[in-house]
């Protein structure tokens, strides 16, 4: 603000000065000929307002309090209430001149102040009437020192807003108003579009519909209230607050739709009685005796359903946390959950080809009541990750004091939830990753201050909901990372290609390898010979990704992005012959068909002008049989790169119940876990990366061995 | 495009004011010095919307209002009037002839910029 505020304030004082001088020219003629100098009275009058309207915004506000009272004066003097004499003249010119000091020496506020306070009292001495005018106004503002409410409960409110037909032509939006609305709370919006004409009777410049809004809101009525302020006496408004956030309900239930209608008078009591002797539903009926409009109901059970939410919401929350489960029950439940999906899938199949649309009616609904069910339990199962935050204090501090280093620790979104396996086996990561931060990120306080930051280093560990993962945080304000001498550790020990292009991103990535540190004297914290390719391992199990950022002297960023639960995932399922298998959807880019086949032996395929290598999982599975004439690709995105995965066929989307293979075949690299379909065969879950990754590591054998 | 808003006051301050509180919200913003000269300028190219003060030497500003809304690409544009009349009446006035809102001077940048929010999205 600083520097242009003072530009505008200088501009502001030029101004003033200008005023000034038309002010006393005025004064002038006005003392000349006191009875016959409306022009003169008018100039003054306008004069002085600017420079209570200005000096107020710029800072001046001694100055617009003392111009406000002899504003007044001339305001009545213009009315022609009161009669300018030599001694409002004179007045007048003290005035002027107490402003001109007021604005060029503002520092001597006190002496101003007085002299100014001299003035107002012989002013007011002079036009008693000043004190009346000010008082008849004073009594319009709300009283001063009234307590402002704090509304804390979160209160529902019925809003009914009918602009004028007109308001279009004021340049008022009311949609705008309506937005300004729901940004208050939870709001539910009904559109009454009942008075639109017919397309060939309509005025496109005037408004016809009026809405009904049910809003739950912290803010008070008078919140409300200012959204329409400038509408309000044009409009029709009527704000009621149907439900005060704190009655002591012991059910949700609301009122009665018929008690709605009659309560914002959409119906007579009278209405309600002679149709409530008839059988069908109250709103149906209501519609079809043409009492009422179909959104007049739409909006009265938007109404019941909003108030029936909170109220669920409310009495929720008192017997929250009183339940306790042992973890174990929990997992049936989710094995059970799991199992009712694939049989669930097994029935829509079955439903699918009988034809018998009876079955099939019945099969949809179980699939959105398994649906649900499996969205509740997934949700039983999530845990704030706070305690595990809560853990790292600890650490932080003992590393911190061993290290000889200055290091606070911020958290931040505790209560984002995760799957409880996930919690569980985020916690080692999560501590290598700390120990790390403070072992090689933070610097030593000396060098810290040299550097010009503050002595205490920062760790900020914080999680935060991204779609369908969560999103885990560790950054430091420390030394950040030197990508160059990542790049040299990372040739030297064999892990790049000293010719390699690499992006900044995959530098950095090459601290997650395998056997690679960079500070060469191993401490006891960190680097005990296992690098950070722990994490990457841990977040692999866990089918999160890791990305870094860093800049070097202001610190470093490292990202997990973890899925919410272990449990189910969204595959894409696909065939080779007679044999079913699941790649994560969150992996896969896209699907296309490979043509031209190999060329010249090589697994190449050109996608759009990208190169992109691809795997026969025909081969790599060794499944005999010939390959059909067209062949699909699957596309997916490891890492940094894309590589694409041949198939016969691409079935589709799959909700996938992950089963584990057991111990027997847990050696299995590639495949990570087994799933049932709906016709009760088994498809393999694919581990995309380590996938690419034997396979890589088959033709690199192969070369050498040429 | 980047949208217009015309700040219509004799007072360079406050129309400098203006400019300042507005400047986070990147409209391009023209000025005039009264009435006559607001009109002169939106009739050869059309604003977004007018924040005008009341009381000026030249056309005041709820005879612009009426004038501005004469103009059919400015029918419907919100205008704020700027005024140190907390009145009643002139608010009045001022909606009668098709303003959409008021702010009292002396007002606080931020509570300009919550009314040009307000009435422009």
């Amino acid at each position: 603000m600083s520097e242009e505020f003072e530009k505008l304030v200088e501009t502001f004082r030029e101004e003033t000065y200008e005023l000034l001088s038309e002010l006393e020219s005025s004064l002038f003629e006005l003392e000349k000929d006191p009875h016959n100098s409306g022009e003169a009275v008018s100039s003054i009058f306008r004069a002085f307002h600017s420079i209570k309207g200005a000096g107020g915004m710029f800072g001046f506000d001694e100055v617009s309090r003392f111009t406000h009272e002899i504003e007044t004066v001339y305001d009545l003097v213009r009315a022609g209430k009161v009669l300018a004499d030599k001694s409002l003249v004179d007045l007048s010119f003290a005035a002027s001149d107490l402003i001109r000091e007021m604005i060029t020496s503002p520092k001597e506020v006190a002496e101003q102040k007085k002299k100014a306070d001299e003035l107002l009292v012989s002013l007011r001495q002079l036009f008693p009437e000043i004190t009346e005018a000010k008082k008849a106004k004073k009594s319009a503002l709300p009283k001063e020192g009234e307590p402002v409410m704090l509304a804390a409960k979160l209160k529902a409110y019925r809003i009914r807003f009918r602009p004028s037909a007109d308001i279009f032509a004021t340049g008022t939006n009311p949609s705008l108003l309506l937005r300004e609305l729901c940004g208050l709370g939870q709001c539910s919006v009904i559109a009454h579009s009942d008075a639109i004409p017919d397309l060939d009777e309509i005025d496109p410049e005037l408004c016809y519909t009026s809405w009904d809004v049910i809003l739950t809101t912290g803010r008070d009525l008078d919140a409300i209230r200012d959204i329409f302020i400038f509408v309000e006496d044009t409009s029709e408004l009527s704000i009621e607050m149907i439900d005060d956030g704190e009655s002591a309900v012991d059910s949700a239930d609301y009122k009665k739709l018929g008690e709605i209608l009659v309560e914002k008078r959409d119906i007579t009591p009278e209405d309600l009685q002679r149709v409530l002797g008839g059988r069908k539903r109250l709103g149906e009926m209501l519609i079809d005796e043409g009492l009422v409009q179909p959104e007049s109901i739409q909006a009265a059970l938007l109404e019941q359903e909003h108030v029936r939410l909170i109220r669920e919401g409310r009495l929720k929350k008192e017997v929250i946390s009183n339940i306790r489960v042992s973890s174990e029950k929990l997992d049936k439940l989710v094995n059970l959950v799991g199992e009712l999906v694939t049989v669930q899938a097994r029935l829509s199949r079955n439903a699918l080809y009988t034809g018998d649309s009876e079955l099939a009616s019945i099969a949809e609904e179980v699939e959105r009541l398994t649906a649900e069910l499996r969205d509740n339990t997934m949700n039983i199962r999530m845990l704030p990750i706070g305690t595990t935050f809560s853990r790292f204090r600890r650490l932080v501090r003992d590393l911190s004091k061993d290290l000889g280093k200055e290091v606070e620790m911020v958290t931040e979104g505790g209560d984002t939830e995760l799957d409880k396996t996930v919690i569980e086996r985020l916690g080692d990561p999560l501590v290598h990753l700390i120990r790390n931060c403070i072992d090689h990120g933070i610097e030593p306080p000396e060098e810290r201050i040299s550097a010009g930051k503050p002595r205490k280093g920062t760790v900020r560990l914080s999680a935060t909901h991204s779609g369908a993962n969560v999103l885990i945080e560790i950054e430091d304000d420390g030394a950040g990372l030197d990508a160059g001498a990542i790049r040299a550790k990372a040739v030297k020990k064999g892990l790049v290609d000293p010719d390699a292009e690499l992006g900044g991103g995959e530098i950095l990535s090459l601290i997650l390898a395998p056997g690679f540190s960079t500070t060469e004297n191993v401490t006891n914290i960190s680097g005990r010979g296992v690098g950070l390719d722990v994490v990457k391992r841990a977040a692999d199990s866990l089918r999160g990704e890791i990305s870094i950022r860093s800049e070097q002297g202001k610190g470093t960023s490292i990202t997990l992005s973890l899925p919410l639960t272990l449990a189910i995932i969204e595959g894409l399922l696909i065939r080779i012959e007679d044999e079913h298998f699941v790649l994560p959807l969150s992996a896969v880019e896209e699907c296309v068909e490979l043509i031209g086949g190999d060329r010249h032996g090589r697994h190449i395929a050109n996608v759009r002008g990208h190169i992109i290598p691809y795997i026969r999982l025909r081969e790599q599975f060794t499944i005999s049989g010939t390959p059909p004439e067209i062949e699909q690709i699957v596309i997916v995105k490891n890492e940094t790169t894309k590589v694409g995965f041949v198939v016969d066929t691409v079935i589709g989307e799959n909700q996938t119940v992950i089963k584990t293979l057991g111990r027997v075949y847990k050696g299995v690299e590639g495949i990570s876990g087994a799933t049932i379909l709906g016709d009760g065969t088994v498809a393999l879950i694919l581990d995309v990366s380590k996938l690419i990754r034997i396979v890589e590591e088959g033709e690199v054998s192969e070369q050498a061995s040429r | 495009m980047k949208r217009t808003i015309m700040t219509v006051d004799d007072s360079a301050s406050v129309r400098l004011m203006v400019k300042f509180s507005l400047a986070e919200l990147g409209f391009e913003i023209v000025e005039a010095v009264d009435g006559v000269d607001a009109l002169r300028k939106i009739e050869k190219k059309p604003v977004h919307m007018l924040i005008t003060d009341i009381n000026m030497p030249e056309l005041d500003g709820i005879s612009l209002v009426r004038k501005v809304r004469e103009i059919p690409a400015c029918k419907f544009i919100p205008i704020i009037m700027l005024t140190t009349e907390s009145q009643e009446e002139k608010k009045r006035e001022g909606r009668k002839a098709g303003a959409t809102g008021w702010i009292v001077k002396p007002f606080r940048p931020d509570q300009l910029v919550s009314v040009v929010k307000k009435v422009l999205g």
